[in-house]
């Protein structure tokens, strides 16, 4: 079989892509088999690829020996609860914004992207004895209050991106229509910004899951969730890499499957416009 | 359309993420700076006299601070580096014709949905090791001694392993815009008797250099602060071989409860990103309509 | 029912003042035409009837009643967007019925008024198709729809018919019409098209840079025109501008004389010209005709008229189908 050039040349850059991309995804891959092996095998020098005894045992053992569902539990609250608490106060922003630009409108959002460049190091004191103080450390509530604020930057310019898109005149004509504030913003501004809502939700979830500075530095047993909770095996005991791996694959599964859904987002998001 | 009612509304539903966002700024901000300037240890309690700039001066000249400094630049210059080369490169092998594309970038993209405690860990533990880890087994294969990565080179090792997280999104960005290359351009050049390499430098190179500024901001801004993969990996050892600035201070704070230390070192840091986010906005704002 | 008033009414965008003070009176029942080129605040001024720009000062008032103040909700009025503007996510029924939603009507109510709405305008066979899966014309006749159903005091257009191709424009400017004889309801209508204005108005507002420079029925702005804008403007092709000997014999600055009273002949007339470039329309014929001293005018014929490009020709029209305009551009009368 004898190919042209140009079929020759897609062969070539398929197999080299493929290689790349192996290569690049091997760490991850090799988590999740580890996961299904023993401790000893999990270490058996040479590696063993796929031939070993699959098993289960290190998912349920890490449940039973260190309560994960509850640290995962964690992670959903916070994500979740600083999603939410985020778009509440970020989507009437937006809509002020997009819709009622005023001169300074451009300064305000360029300031409010700023504030997501304050390194947090510089605020870890003052937060920390702040929540000392009030109790709010190692608490859930806490820590929904910081990643909402440090999101909020990118929720409100990501559904400010969303609402530009949308014409300003079907707004104008609900209110033509007669439509009060509420029902416009409820009857016709959110089923139509349903899929940038759902879009911007998605981006922050993952954000907030794999946040790992204030969930490692404001948490201690009670609130912890899984970024503290894997930091736990950095001083482990006894043969772990196998356990370790099957906390893990379930700690990054979900995002790793929200995160193939939200590439565009991540585009969006990210580069706060600088590029299309 | 601005009428009279709905600047007023606007005002209303703008305002608390204002003050919010107002209130997140200043005040631990202000508190920082406040404490920076107090001889405040939380082991002496009690004791908060006004010591002016002396925090700052001890910060500034303790060797561990230059030691930090450096590492800062050497993390956020080496991870730019591999990932800006790399993601060109990538971003071009993908803009090819193949088969799979989809799911080769999604082999490619995966590691940035990570969190950074599993893919520290891992690496450090499953890849690194020098008894168990996965290049242990390869040198032993090819007959040549265990490199114990973390201990002998952390400072690069923490390179390679937040170097793989951001590689995809630099890709990713690089990719995207990539593609938003006019196929027009390349044909007029093509007509214009190009070759691979100038078409490569004169078109494409230039069109892309915006979102490489783009990447190369947005990456320096967050790689200021990398914590958590220098926590679980060597704790900012051995000594203070990979100690950055954020771990520098978070050392001073939280470990040895320097409070006046710690904040001043966290005014540094404020400093020093906000250098590079004047210039980020800069970009933003040309681009911004409102 | 449907008479607006504007008095002294301006309107300042930042420090710009887009239309200086303007006073003017739409009766009950007029189709009136607001017309001009780009940017002479012919939209503005409609939104501002309608309440979705605020009055620098001055005041509006609907049927007597100063509405200023009042929000575009409640003003009892209808608009027609150039964009159509539907509800993207809405079925066509759940669009029109939107409005008498908004106005708290109850299901069987607001079913009989759309049925009704839908019947008036063709739409029984789309009721149940969203915006997307519709062309233009079916848009442009939901969106009309949609502003008949509440039975406003007065109906605004903004350039309805321009994202429509040629044909149906024509269509749509007679169902439009159409619509002004069966409702009898005032229609304020915004359009750059003089020809729309003409056919479609009862009362021309011909509108520059803000101002108001005549306001009158089609064939009054058609005859006695105020100004050299408005005789520029109204009319296609555009009236030929004549400021050499000719204006001057007449004691005027500027004279004017539509392409339609201009004659030609191979013999004598007033002006001697060279045939330019001839466009055959097949019902009638347009030359340009290069004069010496002025620009290109342009003669309309009937039928044929048997004239090569570069032949000489003359020029002649009546004299009181002639125009004359002063130095400012006020006509003499």
């Amino acid at each position: 079989m004898t190919f042209d050039e140009k079929t020759r040349t897609k062969i070539g850059f398929t197999i080299a892509a493929w290689l790349v991309g192996l290569v690049i995804f091997f760490p991850i891959l090799w988590t999740v088999l580890t996961s299904f092996k023993t401790e000893a095998q999990a270490i058996a020098s040479p590696p063993l690829f796929l031939g070993f005894d699959w098993t289960l045992d290190n998912y349920f053992e890490v449940q039973e020996r260190s309560n994960y569902f509850r640290h995962f539990a964690n992670s959903v609250v916070i994500s979740v609860g600083s999603t939410v608490l985020g778009l509440l106060i970020a989507i009437p922003a937006a809509w002020a914004m997009a819709f009622v630009p005023r001169k300074r409108t451009k300064d305000v959002l360029m300031w409010m992207l700023s504030t997501k460049m304050l390194p947090p190091v510089g605020v870890l004191i003052p937060i920390y004895l702040l929540f000392r103080d009030t109790g709010l450390l190692d608490t859930l509530t806490g820590l929904v209050l910081v990643l909402t604020l440090i999101n909020l930057p990118i929720i409100i310019w990501m559904l400010y991106t969303y609402f530009k898109e949308i014409p300003g005149e079907i707004l104008e004509a609900s209110r033509m229509d007669g439509a009060t504030l509420w029902s416009e913003i409820v009857h016709v501004l959110t089923p139509m910004a349903v899929p940038g809502i759902a879009s911007t939700l998605l981006l922050n979830v993952i954000l907030a899951w794999n946040e790992a500075f204030w969930t490692l530095n404001l948490t201690a047993a009670a609130a912890a969730p899984l970024t503290a909770f894997i930091a736990s095996y950095s001083s482990p005991e006894g043969l772990f890499y196998a356990k370790l791996s099957a906390a893990s694959t379930m700690a990054i599964a979900p995002i790793l499957i929200m995160g193939w859904f939200s590439q565009k987002q991540l585009v969006r998001g990210l580069t706060f416009g600088a590029v299309k | 359309m601005a009428t009279g009612h709905s600047r007023v509304a606007a005002r209303i539903m703008i305002s608390p993420a204002v003050l919010l966002l107002l209130g997140w700024m200043i005040v631990p901000l202000s508190m920082t700076l406040y404490f920076s300037f107090l001889n405040y240890n939380l082991l002496m309690p009690g004791v908060h006299e006004w010591i002016g700039f002396t925090n700052y001066e001890f910060f500034l000249t303790d060797p561990a601070f230059f030691a930090a400094l450096g590492n800062t630049l050497l993390l956020v210059g080496g991870v730019l580096v591999i990932t800006i080369f790399g993601g060109i490169g990538l971003a071009i092998l993908l803009d090819q014709p193949m088969w799979g594309q989809g799911i080769v970038r999604i082999l490619v993209i995966a590691p940035f949905f990570v969190m950074p405690t599993v893919s520290a860990l891992v690496w450090k533990n499953m890849f690194m090791n020098p008894v168990n880890g996965l290049f242990a087994h390869a040198a032993k294969f090819l007959g040549l001694a265990p490199f114990d990565f973390l201990a002998q080179a952390p400072l690069f090792s923490i390179i390679l392993i937040v170097a793989w997280q951001w590689l995809p999104f630099a890709t990713l960005i690089l990719l995207t815009a990539l593609q938003s290359l006019d196929r027009d351009q390349i044909e007029a050049a093509n007509m214009d008797g190009a070759r691979k390499w100038s078409r490569f430098f004169y078109i494409v190179l230039p069109h892309m250099s915006r979102a490489i500024t783009v990447v190369i901001l947005i990456q320096t801004i967050f790689l200021l602060s990398i914590f958590a993969e220098i926590l679980v990996t060597t704790n900012g050892g051995p000594g203070n071989a990979s100690t950055n600035i954020t771990f520098l201070v978070y050392a001073q704070s939280l470990l040895q409860f320097d409070v006046g230390s710690g904040s001043a070192g966290g005014i540094v840091a404020v400093i020093l990103a906000n250098i590079v986010a004047v210039f980020l906005m800069r970009m933003i704002g040309k681009n911004l309509e409102a | 029912m449907g008479s607006i008033n504007l008095h002294n009414v301006t309107k300042k965008f930042d420090d710009v003042e887009v239309i200086p003070p303007l006073d003017l009176d739409i009766n009950e029942g007029e189709f009136v035409v607001f017309v001009g080129p780009s940017g002479c605040g012919k939209s503005t001024l409609l939104r501002m009837i309608a309440g979705l720009e605020d009055l620098t000062s001055g005041s509006i008032e609907i049927d007597g009643q100063d509405v200023s103040a009042v929000p575009p909700a409640r003003r009892g009025l209808a608009m027609v967007f150039q964009s159509y503007a539907l509800y993207p996510h809405m079925s066509v029924r759940k669009n029109i019925a939107f409005p008498l939603k908004m106005a708290g009507l109850d299901q069987a109510e607001i079913d009989r008024k759309v049925d009704g709405a839908a019947k008036v305008l063709n739409l029984d066979a789309y009721m149940d198709r969203r915006p997307g899966q519709l062309s233009g014309g079916q848009r442009q006749r939901v969106a009309i729809g949609r502003a008949i159903v509440r039975a406003p005091k007065a109906f605004l257009f903004d350039e309805p018919l321009s994202n429509l191709d040629a044909a149906l424009r024509v269509n749509m400017r007679l169902e439009i019409s159409e619509l002004h004889h069966t409702l009898s309801t005032t229609m304020v209508y915004v359009t750059h098209d003089q020809v729309e204005a003409m056919t479609m108005a009862d009362k021309i507002v011909v509108l520059h840079a803000g101002r108001i420079e005549q306001v009158g029925s089609p064939l009054e702005l058609y005859r006695n025109p105020a100004n050299k804008f408005v005789a520029g403007f109204i009319g296609s092709p555009k009236m030929n501008f004549l400021s050499g000997a000719e204006a001057k014999k007449r004691g005027a600055h500027t004279i004017g004389v539509r392409p339609e009273h201009v004659t030609l002949s191979r013999e004598s007339g007033m002006l001697k010209g060279k045939v330019g470039v001839a466009e055959h329309l097949g019902s009638d014929t347009f030359f340009h005709v290069a004069v010496d001293g002025e620009d290109l005018l342009t003669v309309r014929t009937e039928g044929e008229f048997d004239i090569k490009h570069g032949d000489t020709v003359y020029l002649s029209a009546e004299e009181d189908r002639i125009h004359r305009f002063a130095e400012d551009g006020r006509t003499i009368q």
